[in-house]
């Protein structure tokens, strides 16, 4: 692999995504447990959730400003580094980001400063729904890059024209194939990181005898919440999403699933070790049938393997990567399952704020949906390549030309060192805010 | 008017938007750099803290119109200002951090580091922000078949730094005033008198920017000079200007901060008609030039797009300005401030 422009733009690429996809995901799972707490802190009068709400806050707050420093990276990104890739997309890939700004994103920061600083300025309702408006904010977001993304994977409503990809259909662009499988795919995935964030926090705090009645209220409603997100993550979302990218991109669907030649009857896999060129599963373990039942509702179905599609002319993607990536994420969301389970039974059995070494667990469990979230990501992207719109326009060909190879080494290094300083300073600040724990006086004005 | 010239019409009162309102901001950011004690860096801070974060979309929105609706000149000015741009970036990210960072730990070196984040933070997109268009009014070398190489350096030319420097010294102005208005006491009077010792200069850097350009870039008054939005906005301008100072003597606040408004306003419009309609003149060969007919999306999606604007805008200023009424008044630093 060479270091040229081409290469190091995907590494950037790949670096601030995949940094910034880490906030996100919190801030809007976040937001939507902080507005079931204010609605029970208003609706119930229960100062505890309002404490708690308030608490939550600090913490989205501070997830939500490096979310919105690392985002316009992003946006701008695209014309820095894939600008061959903005003219010929543009007339597409465009709109949704513009929507984003002009109906999520505004909605969501606007909305956020009232929630944050205007507690008591504004009626209990209006500030419920300040707290609303950032979730929803947050969520149309998501939707919006989702449909921008998902046109990248399955693009439609199109015709290539003039050298370059024109709008022919705006509804069939935004609700192309996989648009709705992946929003609530990955929507889902926004809640079961805010739920673990939520549950580790309040367990952490009961740990530690720290507003001990909050922190219990919170983590109940945490792992509840987090016990049917991470079952919807798995169905109907995970499986409607697996069944759509069987249909509409067979190369990724190998990839992941790790079947190098087509069979009907095709075996799920369990276990196997993949290596690459040519691609291999070594040491497989499936269940006969399991992936044809499961991509097209038959056991007896043909699924295509890679070197059936590479037979057909069709490049398939980095073998090793999509597969591994895939089967974290799977592994994963079954672990996010199964500890939610087990802590509904705890509570169920009113032992849970008793079992320290749960609690000490969901504390360690924080993490890990962004750490599914991010494998999630890198199927998405990697299964796609060597595409960067499939089947319509190649990575190698969308990066900007005139721009030098010193340039982006510059800038993957700056990026690199900023972001370190940022995650390090998000922990330290987070860990600060944690351990200060929720007020216990309601808040007065300092003159 | 034909969509494109709506287009180029929207994408211009984005980034009017974002100056006015981001622009106050940054203001506030490059004083935070001459306060002179922690109680009135937090003033600062809170003055700005409901708000900040909505009015750093108008830029975010600002970059996805131009996306949608002029994709080639996004593409070809965001790859051509790469260096810049990152650093652009670096700023902000760092900006949008030190608000929330600042407050954290109770140490005044900690505070220090933030507070100069902060300020350097903002210092920096003001004064980019004039060499951008600075750069984009001289024209950039735009090749026949629509590439361009632009090394950083000769970014950095006196021409777009003269605008450059206009625009840090116009934000600073800006952010003095809106002080002024979110102030009391000696706080206040101070940040009068930087708002009209910065509007002095604000008058000169534009007189001596105007006739820069004469010379720089005479092409650009050729159409201009007959258009009548051209005067209005000269009218406009120079109204504005003159009521600055005379609206802060007399303690008229508020009407001061809508007259910087409108000064960079009127400055900026004033840019965009002699621009017009050309988006990015080629440097090389005018003939070369990014126009709103030879850069844009198809009539579809300016369509799209202008529906989605025209659905979207409206709610967005009725919410904001309900944000904005809700946290009217002087600063009050409570226990949810920064």
């Amino acid at each position: 692999m060479e270091l040229d422009t081409l290469f190091l733009s995907r590494l950037q690429f790949a670096l601030t995504i995949g940094f910034h996809f880490l906030f996100p995901p919190l801030s809007i799972g976040l937001a939507w447990l902080i507005v079931i707490m204010e609605w029970r802190g208003w609706k119930r009068g229960d100062e505890d959730y309002v404490r708690a709400g308030k608490f939550f806050g600090k913490i989205l707050g501070l997830t939500f400003v490096v979310g919105v420093a690392t985002g316009i990276v992003m946006e701008f990104q695209f014309g820095t580094n894939w600008a061959e890739y903005s003219k010929f997309v543009g007339d597409i890939f465009g709109a949704p980001l513009a929507a984003e700004g002009v109906f999520s994103f505004f909605l969501e920061s606007t909305f956020l400063g009232l929630y944050l600083f205007g507690r008591n300025r504004v009626s209990k309702g209006v500030h419920w729904f300040s707290a609303l408006m950032v979730a929803v904010g947050a969520t149309l977001s998501a939707f919006w890059i989702i449909v921008a993304n998902s046109w990248q994977q399955t693009p439609a409503g199109f015709e290539i024209r003039n050298g370059r990809a024109e709008l022919t259909s705006f509804a069939e662009a935004v609700f192309n194939a996989s648009t709705w499988p992946r929003f609530f795919h990955t929507f889902d995935a926004c809640l079961i990181a805010g739920a673990f964030l939520v549950a580790g926090v309040s367990a952490y705090l009961i740990l530690k005898h720290n507003a001990t009645e909050i922190a219990r209220k919170s983590l109940k409603l945490s792992l509840i919440f987090g016990l049917v997100v991470s079952l919807l993550a798995l169905f109907p979302t995970g499986d409607w999403h697996a069944k759509q990218v069987a249909r509409t991109q067979p190369e990724k669907f190998a990839a992941m699933e790790g079947l190098i030649v087509g069979q009907t009857r095709a075996p799920l896999t369990v276990f196997g070790i993949p290596s690459e060129e040519p691609p291999r599963l070594n040491l497989k373990i499936g269940v006969p049938g399991v992936l044809s039942l499961m991509a097209f509702g038959d056991m007896d179905a043909h699924v295509p393997g890679i070197e059936d599609l590479r037979g057909e002319g069709h490049p398939t993607p980095p073998f090793v990567l999509t597969f591994v990536s895939f089967h974290t994420m799977v592994g994963l969301g079954t672990l996010f399952i199964v500890l939610t389970v087990f802590g509904a039974f705890l509570l169920y059995r009113r032992k849970l704020f008793e079992t320290r070494w749960y609690l000490k667990l969901l504390l360690w469990a924080i993490p890990l949906p962004l750490i599914a979230c991010e494998v999630g990501w890198i199927v998405a992207e990697v299964g796609r390549q060597p595409w960067v719109v499939y089947r319509v326009l190649k990575t190698q060909d969308a990066y900007s030309a005139n721009i030098t190879r010193g340039e982006v080494l510059f800038s993957i290094i700056m990026f690199g060192l900023i972001y370190l300083v940022l995650g390090v300073l998000y922990l330290y600040t987070l860990a600060r805010i944690v351990k200060r724990g929720p007020e216990t006086l309601p808040a007065k004005e300092v003159h | 008017m034909d969509l494109n010239t709506v287009w180029f019409l929207l994408i211009w009162v984005l980034l009017i938007g974002y100056a006015i309102l981001d622009g106050f901001d940054l203001g506030v950011g490059v004083l935070h750099l001459f306060a002179r004690s922690d109680r009135e860096r937090r003033i600062h801070v809170s003055a700005i803290g409901p708000f900040w974060d909505g009015n750093e979309v108008w830029l975010l929105t600002g970059g996805g119109a131009l996306f949608a609706a002029f994709p080639v000149v996004y593409a070809t000015v965001f790859s051509s200002f790469y260096l810049a741009i990152m650093l652009l970036l670096f700023a902000l990210i760092f900006r949008a951090v030190s608000l929330e960072f600042r407050g954290q730990v109770d140490s005044p070196g900690w505070r220090r580091v933030w507070d100069w984040a902060f300020g350097l933070g903002s210092l920096i997109p003001a004064l980019l922000f004039g060499v951008a268009i600075g750069n984009i009014l001289r024209g950039i070398p735009i090749e026949a078949d629509g590439t361009a190489n632009v090394p950083f350096l000769s970014l950095l030319n006196p021409y777009a730094l003269l605008i450059g420097v206009l625009s840090l010294v116009m934000f600073t102005m800006h952010g003095a005033v809106f002080l002024t208005v979110k102030t009391e006491g000696h706080l206040q009077q101070r940040m009068a008198r930087w708002a009209s010792g910065a509007w002095t200069v604000f008058i000169f850097l534009n007189l001596v920017a105007f006739v820069a350009t004469f010379f720089v870039s005479p092409f650009l008054f050729e159409g201009a000079l007959g258009n009548p939005l051209f005067w209005i906005f000269l009218v406009l301008l120079s109204a504005a200007a003159v009521n600055v100072p005379i609206a802060i003597r007399s303690g008229k606040f508020l009407g001061s901060f809508l007259a910087s408004s409108i000064a960079i306003a009127s400055t900026m419009g004033l840019a965009s008609v002699c621009l017009f309609p050309r988006m990015v003149p080629s440097s090389i060969d005018l003939a070369n030039s990014l126009t709103v007919y030879n850069a844009s999306s198809t009539p579809r999606t300016l369509t799209v797009m202008l529906v989605i604007a025209l659905i979207g805008m409206p709610i967005v200023i009725v919410y904001s300005a309900y944000i904005y009424r809700v946290f009217a008044g002087k600063v009050v630093i409570t226990e949810d401030s920064y």
